[in-house]
């Protein structure tokens, strides 16, 4: 025996973690990113990819060592060593998960700050203003809300960036079996599909008529349940043009596998030149926009 | 037969004896055992059936195989057919009652009235489930989670009977919870302590526990459910003022505990079988313990982070996220006490075991997953796709239903005096596990990808997963043949076992295979090392230590 066993666990720890970094890097499973908060969702994924992968080979590779190293010969019909516990390697291996999710839990929060999901928990007061002004645009098309009485919950996503807040796209949605419809409060279009401009954030105001629903657009990386009675806020920042599915996520009767949309993102004149077409002065392509909603 | 078995002493018993006793109220904690065994495995044959159902229909990305509403009830039927008949039965009122009087020394459970009546619980739930799709007219089509709106407005006859069924589950689940908590602690040997129990004790007595706590819970909410389906009360629908949210707050206090409790008895399960297939003492004992307590209690304060994309405030979404990846320490713990009780042993690889480290390999993946969907940012893309399918597939079957299947190996002699065929054993293993990885392993590409859960349809470009998906459920249905044909000829003409096979020293071993009434003839051995392997110098040999032995063994 040359080589001690603390020498022989150190490298296979560091060819593991190399392994790890590197099918964490190097993998792709997720689809593009379209949204800006899609790459720093792509950095979390890395990271646990990374961790799993390290823990996974891990211990499999223990396991089968194991298996192999320690199989009873035949003809052995003794017992192995009578070691009934350890305790300084119980707590060596308490408190390594305990760091790992520890780690985890916080590099998470993080990203969720940054995706803007803690929004409402450090100002709450800024997303009720922010929901108001939503409330407020659109009131003037459904004179049946009552903006103040009403209580936005959850959804994920913040339109401003290092303290600029640029001009957010107000969408309301209804999701309904087996459909998503959508109305832009200010030009008055109502559309079955999204169309939104490429780097200017958009803000869905979103409700149910009849179950729940959901909306997701895996290229997004973002997921908000569409619930009936409660509206949901969800904003993001399209960050890469073209046409991405939108898939409901929840449960909605039988058709439910049949309710998807699509998201178009423009390039910011492209979508002036949908909003002139299709504005509803012109009534004939207003109602275009209608029927290009999905299968129902 | 020499003495006189207390049976015999009582006045002649109206029940039937022989193979017709597994047929009724009996009120013997192993025939009981028996019937939970086979009943569930009746309902697995047919949750299987219907999982056959869905991934032929998601052989082809168009709905074409059944009808979108058959689809509906399907899923739903698969899930609510697997959770309360197969697994929760099983692992709980199967194994639990077979082995729990054995190891606190007792003839039968605290209660034995009240176990055959959770048994006969059972099949009537079930066929009642079942008939719904036949007599209702439709069975539920809510999905196994019942989510209101859409629970009040899909067929609601099929509804109603689907809450009927789970209730009655339900309440077999929580009598059974009660005779285990009695029977470890009150039942137990006069001498035996808590902390010399075998492992299985502490984790049905954890499991015990969450099922008290948690399932009046759901059988509270699934009855105001059921209000407002028949009697239009509002408490979950939104057009009379109800909140949806707060049925899924309800629904998952429940069923987020629900999946420790299908867990935890196949951890006892695995802490069983490894040492005696090893020949090493469990690794930690102490630990184990505290471990499955901490699971117990942090199991109930993680049921929001099934509703992350549902209307729940920020603070929430963070305090789930902390205490579901809390978990992972307590749960990490086991493995690496498991890991450490094979290390150094002296390891026979047979199906038991075999089933046994593939738990290890299934359950540290889906628990890696499990870890990842714990992170809100990193559910919020995944929640409710076939990431998720995969996930607790990994939980639920690579985890629970695999420690059947090793359990079943390692205590079919004490079962039946017969050890089952290896070859055949060994047959089912390796086509349970390409199986089962196959299906399993590509949903979760397909749920990152874009495939949301319970679709009948999906993105043509999901196809060839899909079927790679679908070519392991064949596999897996497949995989069922070798273990039917091995139990039922290895019944009939298997190798004769003796008393004791694997020379273990729990103390069920410790009486004649299969065991009689009352479970020994003279008095319960006193156990109080129930993990005493090794070569620790001034112990008896395995081979020639007896029930006797170790019962002297523990009087001063």
């Amino acid at each position: 025996m040359a080589v001690p066993t603390a020498l022989i666990t150190l490298l296979i720890g560091m060819v593991l973690t190399l392994a790890g970094l590197w099918v964490g890097h190097n993998v792709n499973l997720l689809p593009v990113d379209a949204s800006s908060n899609a790459p720093v969702y792509d950095a979390l994924f890395e990271v646990l990819f990374s961790i799993g992968t390290v823990l996974f080979l891990g211990i499999v590779g223990l396991l089968i060592y194991s298996l192999v190293r320690f199989r009873r010969r035949a003809g052995d019909l003794g017992d192995g060593a009578a070691i009934e516990g350890n305790l300084p390697l119980e707590i060596v291996w308490t408190a390594i998960p305990a760091v790992v999710v520890l780690f985890v839990g916080i590099y998470s929060y993080d990203i969720y700050e940054r995706m803007g999901g803690m929004a409402s928990f450090h100002d709450h007061s800024a997303m009720q203003v922010a929901t108001q002004q939503v409330a407020y645009q659109s009131a003037s098309v459904e004179a049946t809300q009552d903006p103040p009485a009403e209580r936005i919950w959850g959804g994920i996503g913040r339109s401003t960036q290092d303290g600029v807040s640029p001009v957010v796209l107000p969408v309301d949605v209804t999701a309904m079996q087996f459909a998503f419809i959508f109305h832009y409060p200010g030009p008055g279009i109502t559309a079955g599909e999204l169309h939104v401009p490429l780097g200017q954030p958009v803000r869905l105001r979103m409700e149910a008529k009849d179950v729940i629903h959901a909306f997701w657009v895996p290229q997004f990386r973002l997921k908000q349940d569409v619930i009936p009675g409660q509206p949901t806020l969800l904003t993001f920042t399209p960050t890469r043009a073209g046409s991405y599915p939108i898939v409901c996520a929840e449960l909605c009767g039988p058709y439910h596998g049949g309710m998807r949309s699509t998201v178009v993102v423009h390039e910011p004149e492209a979508f002036d030149d949908w909003l002139k077409s299709n504005t509803p002065a012109t009534l004939a392509s207003a109602s275009g926009g209608i029927s290009t909603k999905s299968i129902a | 037969m020499t003495a006189f078995t207390p049976a015999e002493l009582e006045p002649r018993s109206l029940q039937p004896q022989g193979w017709l006793k597994y047929f009724s109220f009996s009120l013997d904690h192993k025939v009981i055992g028996l019937q939970y065994l086979v009943c569930g495995f009746a309902f697995y044959l047919i949750g299987g059936a219907l999982a056959g159902v869905i991934r032929t229909e998601l052989a082809s990305p168009m709905s074409d195989f059944v009808s979108r509403d058959t689809y509906n009830e399907v899923l739903t039927l698969h899930g609510t057919i697997m959770i309360f008949l197969w697994i929760v039965p099983v692992v709980n009122g199967a194994f639990g009652n077979y082995l729990i009087p054995f190891y606190v020394g007792a003839r039968d459970m605290a209660f034995p009235r009240l176990n055959a009546v959770a048994l006969w619980l059972i099949p009537p739930a079930g066929i009642l489930l079942i008939s719904s799709y036949f007599l209702a007219g439709a069975a539920s089509q809510s999905g196994w989670t019942a989510y209101p709106p859409l629970s009040l407005t899909t067929p609601a006859a099929g509804q109603i009977v689907w809450i009927l069924s789970v209730l009655l589950l339900g309440g077999s689940s929580i009598f059974g919870g009660i005779n285990f908590i009695a029977t470890v602690l009150k039942l137990r040997r006069p001498g035996l302590k808590l902390m010399q129990l075998p492992m299985f004790c502490w984790a049905m007595l954890g499991t015990s526990i969450l099922v008290v706590l948690a399932t009046p819970v759901l059988a509270g909410t699934l009855i105001l459910l059921s209000f407002d389906i028949i009697a239009h009360t509002g408490f979950f629908n939104p057009q009379l003022g109800g909140n949806v949210v707060v049925y899924q707050h309800l629904f998952w206090f429940y069923s987020h505990p629900a999946v420790y409790i299908m867990v935890l008895p196949a951890f006892g399960l695995v802490s069983e079988i490894l040492p005696v297939h090893a020949r090493k003492p469990l690794f930690g004992y102490t630990t184990m313990v505290y471990s499955i307590m901490a699971i117990v209690v942090l199991g109930l304060i993680v049921w929001a982070h099934h509703m992350f994309t549902s209307g729940t405030p920020p603070w929430m979404r963070l305090f789930f996220t902390i205490a579901t990846s809390f978990i992972a320490v307590p749960t990490g713990i086991k493995f690496f006490n498991w890991l450490a009780t094979l290390w150094g042993g002296k390891i026979a690889l047979n199906s038991a075991v075999l089933f046994s480290c593939a738990f290890i390999f299934n359950f540290v993946f889906g628990g890696i997953t499990g870890v990842a969907l714990a992170q809100v940012p990193f559910d919020i893309h995944v929640h409710d796709t076939y990431f998720v399918v995969g996930h607790f597939h990994y939980i639920v079957y690579g985890g629970s239903v695999f420690v059947i299947f090793a359990s079943l190996y390692h205590w079919y002699p004490k079962f039946t005096g017969r050890l089952l065929n290896e070859d055949l054993g060994r047959l089912h293993f390796v086509l349970t596990f390409i199986g089962f990885n196959l299906c399993f392993a590509p949903q979760h590409w397909l749920g990152l990808n874009g495939m949301p859960r319970r679709v009948a349809e999906y993105d043509p470009a999901f196809t060839t997963w899909n079927q790679v998906s679908s070519v392991g459920a064949l596999l897996m249905a497949v995989s069922t043949l070798p273990l039917l044909i091995n139990v039922v000829l290895t019944a009939m003409r298997g190798q004769h076992a003796g008393d004791n096979p694997w020379n273990a020293l729990t103390p069920e071993w410790l009486t004649s295979s299969p065991p009689p009434v009352e479970n020994w003839i003279g008095e319960a051995p006193l156990v109080t090392e129930p993990y005493g392997y090794g070569e620790a110098p001034g112990t008896v040999e395995v081979n020639r230590l007896s029930g006797k032995d170790l019962w002297a063994q523990g009087k001063p």
